[in-house]
């Protein structure tokens, strides 16, 4: 079998068991929590922190491909982005991510 | 008077079996099939627009990269399909180049994908109506990924609690499939892209994360923790890059969990 010499596989697989740890464990734990404990309001105030976290982690300081680009190109294109979505249409998700991604590509022609 | 004696211990067996058979059929009174197709499909609609328009840029980039560092695509779609988190698969890709040891490996992909917890636990009491956990929140937490979870999160607390868990498996099923087709393409044609193309590309996911979340992020300590997490992001990374996701995650989530408490008991007593 194909499988057999592909040891990759096997540790993708055994690295998605490991990921799936966390989700499992989360799902036991909120079956033993109420939503109106003090417990749960501040592990959800956690996991609203860690992304808008990683979102500005990858604006200011990305690691990998973006960190091509500069601050102030990055930071443009986000400002687009939320004009674009709370201004100038009502909250269009589409033509919020897309016009974020044009100014880069945009801006990036330029320079 | 041993024989009565015996009837009520028959008869409290029976109460008891019963009392177990009603709580191992937590969803005995299941919503009608067409509500359930319905919402499914309305999930499934959902999601293939921008949600996996997103995941698809992203997976393209990640299908050219294993193909780039000559890794089989069984590996590379198997990684899709069982660890379904874009920051994981990445790192798995680079430290295997790298040559790192497999425990090393197994054990920073563990470490990455702690943000999970937090984020299955706020999000399961909007999948049950009551406390009640069956084998399908286990299959739906395989499936929750940052953008399953910043879309329902703001989408699902509007619906019907009976229709959800249908919506949620056709949302995420359908960004599960776009993100295996993506990651094929992206394996097999992944380098035909031009490169500010593809800065554009992984420029855009932090972008829907970012109009997605401030946008419908309705709850005043939602809105206080998303400040408090974006400030302490960036200046955790300075201290620690490896552990900057948790971080910033427990001080900013901690900082703004406490201001909305201080200031609710201050109103509470003026």
């Amino acid at each position: 079998m194909f499988l057999i010499n592909d040891s990759y596989a096997y540790l993708v697989v055994l690295a998605g068991v490991c990921t799936y740890f966390w989700r499992a464990a989360g799902v036991a734990v909120a079956a033993k929590i109420s939503t109106e404990s003090a417990l749960f309001s501040w592990i959800s105030c956690v996991a609203f922190a860690m992304l808008a976290g990683l979102i500005s982690r990858v604006i200011f300081l990305p690691t990998g491909s973006l960190e091509a680009t500069a601050l102030w190109e990055r930071l443009a294109s986000a400002g687009v982005a939320l004009i674009v979505y709370f201004f100038l249409t009502r909250k269009n998700l589409l033509l919020g991510v897309i016009s974020s991604g044009a100014t880069l590509y945009a801006l990036r022609l330029l320079s | 008077m041993g024989e009565s004696r015996q009837r009520l211990r028959r008869k409290g067996r029976q109460l008891i079996d019963s009392q177990r058979a009603s709580s191992r059929h937590p969803n005995a009174d299941q919503p009608p099939t067409h509500v359930v197709r319905d919402a499914a499909l309305n999930g499934v609609r959902a999601a293939a627009g921008i949600p996996s328009w997103v995941l698809v840029t992203g997976y393209l980039g990640f299908g050219a990269l294993a193909a780039g560092h000559q890794l089989s695509l069984l590996g590379t779609l198997l990684s899709t399909l069982t660890i379904w988190a874009l920051p994981g698969q990445l790192i798995l890709v680079e430290m295997h180049t790298l040559g790192a040891s497999f425990f090393v490996i197994l054990l920073t992909v563990t470490l990455s994908a702690i943000r999970f917890l937090p984020m299955t636990v706020a999000f399961m009491p909007l999948l049950r109506e009551a406390r009640v956990v069956s084998w399908r929140h286990y299959a739906a937490a395989h499936l929750l990924s940052i953008s399953g979870w910043a879309w329902c999160m703001s989408r699902l607390p509007e619906m019907p609690p009976a229709q959800r868990l249908a919506y949620y498996f056709g949302f995420t099923l359908t960004l599960m499939v776009s993100s295996l087709i993506a990651s094929w393409i992206g394996y097999v044609a992944g380098d035909l892209l031009p490169a500010n193309a593809q800065l554009a590309f992984v420029l855009m996911s932090p972008i829907y994360f970012l109009l997605i979340l401030s946008g419908e992020t309705r709850t005043g300590i939602g809105r206080l923790a998303l400040v408090a997490g974006a400030i302490c992001g960036p200046l955790v990374h300075l201290v620690s890059a490896q552990w900057s996701v948790l971080l910033s995650g427990v001080i900013g989530g901690s900082v703004a969990w406490w201001l909305h408490r201080y200031w609710q008991h201050k109103t509470r007593q003026a």
